[in-house]
């Protein structure tokens, strides 16, 4: 085993993993927990930085750290993969990881269980970095698994709350389905190539498929990644993951873990290649996803759930842009999404937090005079996910929308540009539900209904027993909204500079193509000499952003009451759409129900037949003893006769059979 | 074999320890003190014991006496501990009687 630098990005968060687990023994500790942590994912950052190089040289770096599995031929090390994709997802994982985790200390304080909190975060940033750095496929299905289990603890964090409870299991069982055509796809891939090595299966990759193999491989992949990113039909676990604590929100559930499918696919790019028909249906499950995920948002009233339903939304984009072969696009938006979507979350959770855990939309209106900073913040990040010209989610959706009609026209496919205009509209869906969120929280009269969750002050709430009189500032801190403090503000604002200019700096001197381009996700464009459209789209997708915002100010900001016209007109549509178009119901019915009356059954089953069986047995050698308790009740000389007779009667036994 | 026992056979022995066996075998079941009862079973052993000797001396196989020095052992400590009990169950009902010991049949 050799030392090498890179291996800090991972081992550093598992280290602070099990520091924050040991802080979990004391409630003095416990406080320790939070900086801990924030170390932990700002060191790998900053190693991240200062070993760029290892990332950007000419080819692929494979760093062997130590031998996992030798099985005969097959082999898994844990080794690791630096190229330039491993490090636009590292800069994500870290970054991003390591500003929330600074926002968490704030909204976490005082809560329960704070030290666990953050040694789930550091266990997920190690188990991430092990999945975008990984060099061979186990490795990476055990980072894949790490984050899911992780994400399982965090949904299920406030454990005592039967919704949590059950929201965790649902992303859990949920993601069983798709890391099942994950696993059947490497085992394909073992199959079909005799190695697990990322870097020698795509050595390996003809330019053509020749076996049964080459053609399921790629759909099974996707299976996988079409869970854990929550695409269409797999995506009903992600709105429900919202029960988690915000912060795991903003990092799980939208920055990172959510686009490990996307990376995938990124990473495996020339095995999907392979199968004609594998690209379109990602790029198709993306684009009806997006826009299916959009609709949605635009009639939920959980704050929390309309930013779900947009990163399902947003997810759909990437995996469009990846299908239509612009790898570029769909890792760039990933990049710039992770800002934007953070900030949102983490500027919603200061909402949440401020308002003592209230999530109705309905419920709150015009807080901007109370939370100035918030309202700021998350209008920025609200332009960042419209896509308003020249902020960051501008630039990657423009990619994304122009790459898809480029394809669509220039191979004179209808349905390729079907979905380029659906990529359009859901455009203008995103705007405007996005803005209707944020017109209807910070703008209008000021009117809002605090919720009932102390959430983050129960422990302060029970050393006011023991210390007494510091209870009086947290009483008033619950019952009025308030700017929250400046630990949870601080990132917010270096997420809102990259919400505004990771788009940017993306898009200069293409910096992010040359990244990928140099990466294992390097797609040979084939359509050189054929139109090009980003320029007219620059134009049409800043109109489309700002039509969005204005028919959002109009209908949420300036004439409420037109919106209750429009929703009474369209309530059928409303009302399946408010019902996430009965997937959920329809999941219920045909898979929950029957599989637990099914389970059902088999208890009774088990309690009646097997059972019954079971005691019945049980009471005969109980009434065995009690039919011939009586004949003890004698002294000790009954019972020595008793031997010495059985003791003669063995002896002429053994005499006579003799 | 010295002459004055020359005359004896395994069989005399045997029959001592039979006799030994089943006097402490009677006296163990129809005395009720325990030190009694204790003592019959003590007789017991020295049957046995005997029987393991007559064997050993006559088939000219020294097991049998290799044995009995860890019995009379194990017996000299076995000894210990139910005195020991005997005076315990003695202190507990003031009495040596056997029979009030029926707890166990209830």
């Amino acid at each position: 085993m050799t030392f090498e630098l890179p291996i800090l990005i991972c081992w550093l968060p598992a280290l602070g993993a099990v520091l924050c687990g040991l802080c979990c023994m004391h409630r003095r500790l416990r406080v320790c927990a939070g900086p801990i942590c924030v170390l932990s994912i700002l060191l790998p950052f900053v190693v991240t930085l200062v070993g760029r190089e290892r990332f950007t040289g000419e080819n692929p770096t494979i760093v062997h750290m130590f031998n996992w599995i030798h099985a005969g031929r097959f082999i898994a090390d844990f080794s690791y993969l630096l190229d330039p994709l491993t490090f636009v997802m590292l800069m994500v994982v870290t970054g991003i990881g390591t500003l929330v985790a600074v926002y968490a200390c704030g909204y976490m304080a005082g809560d329960r269980g704070y030290a666990r909190f953050f040694a789930s975060v550091a266990l997920f940033i190690f188990a991430m970095t092990n999945l975008v750095m990984a060099d061979n496929l186990v490795l990476l299905y055990l980072g894949w698994e790490g984050v899911g289990l992780c994400s399982y603890l965090l949904i299920g964090y406030y454990y005592d709350k039967p919704s949590a409870v059950k929201a965790a299991k649902k992303a859990f069982i949920v993601n069983r389905v798709g890391d099942l055509g994950f696993a059947i796809g490497i085992f394909l891939t073992y199959t079909r190539y005799d190695t697990v090595s990322i870097a020698h299966v795509l050595q390996n990759v003809g330019p053509a498929a020749t076996s049964w193999e080459d053609h399921w491989i790629p759909f099974m992949l996707m299976l996988g990644a079409f869970g854990k990113s929550a695409q269409f039909p797999l995506h009903v676990w992600l709105p429900d993951a919202m029960e988690g604590p915000t912060p795991v929100s903003a990092l799980i559930h939208a920055a990172t873990m959510v686009t490990a499918g996307v990376y995938l696919i990124a990473r495996l790019m020339p095995l999907f290649l392979l199968s004609p028909y594998a690209l379109p249906t990602v790029a198709v499950v993306g684009g009806l996803t997006a826009f299916f995920a959009a609709t949605i948002a635009l009639c939920q009233y959980d704050i929390k759930r309309i930013y779900a339903y947009s990163t399902i939304s947003q997810l759909g984009y990437m995996f469009m842009g990846i299908g239509v072969l612009s790898t570029v696009g769909g890792i760039f938006h990933l990049f710039t999404h992770a800002f934007f979507k953070a900030l949102l979350f983490l500027t919603a959770g200061s909402v949440i937090h401020a308002m003592a855990g209230q999530l109705d939309l309905r419920k709150m209106s015009g807080l901007r005079k109370k939370m100035p900073w918030t309202c700021g913040l998350m209008f920025i990040g609200c332009l960042a996910l419209a896509g308003f010209p020249f902020t960051a989610g501008f630039y990657s959706k423009d990619m994304i929308l122009a790459a898809t009609l480029e394809r669509g026209i220039n191979h004179h496919n209808i349905a390729i540009i079907a979905l380029g205009v659906i990529g359009l509209v859901t455009a203008l869906l995103t705007a405007l539900y996005t803005f209707r969120l944020w017109f209807r929280v910070f703008m209008g009269p000021t009117e809002y209904e605090m919720g009932l969750d102390h959430h983050g002050h129960e422990e302060e709430e029970e050393e006011e027993a023991d210390h007494g009189g510091r209870g009086d500032v947290q009483v008033e801190h619950i019952h009025e909204p308030h700017e929250v403090s400046w630990l949870m503000n601080g990132p917010l604002l270096v997420l809102a500079a990259g919400a505004l200019l990771a788009g940017w700096l993306g898009q200069r001197h293409h910096w992010m193509k040359h990244m990928v381009e140099h990466s294992t996700a390097a797609v040979a464009d084939p359509d050189e000499h054929g139109v090009h459209l980003h320029t007219i789209m620059l134009f049409v997708s800043s109109a489309i952003a700002i039509a969005g915002i204005i028919i959002a100010a109009y209908f949420h900001w300036l004439r409420r009451e037109a919106a209750d016209t429009v929703t009474q007109r369209f309530a059928t549509v409303v009302r399946v759409l408010n019902n996430k178009y009965y997937v959920d119901k329809f999941y219920d019915a045909s898979i929950v129900r029957p599989l637990r009356t099914a389970g059902e059954l088999c208890f009774a089953i088990d309690r009646l037949a097997i059972g019954l069986v079971v005691a019945l047995v049980g009471c005969v050698p109980r009434a065995l003893g009690i039919s011939i308790q009586s004949s003890q009740k004698r002294t000790i000389q009954g019972y020595g006769l008793g031997m010495a007779v059985g003791v003669a009667v063995i002896l002429l036994l053994m005499m006579v059979m003799k | 074999m010295p002459q004055a026992l020359g005359s004896l056979t395994l069989s005399h022995f045997l029959l001592t320890g039979a006799v030994l066996f089943v006097l402490g075998l009677i006296g163990f079941l129809s005395r009720r003190n325990l030190i009694i009862m204790f003592l019959c079973t003590e007789m017991m052993f020295q049957g046995v014991v005997l029987t393991l000797v007559a064997f050993s001396r006559f088939q000219s196989n020294y097991t049998g006496q290799t044995f009995v020095i860890f019995v009379l052992t194990i017996a000299a400590a076995e000894a210990a501990m139910a005195l020991g009990l005997v005076v315990l169950l003695f202190r507990r009902k003031r009495t040596l009687d056997a029979s009030v010991w029926s707890a166990l049949s209830e």
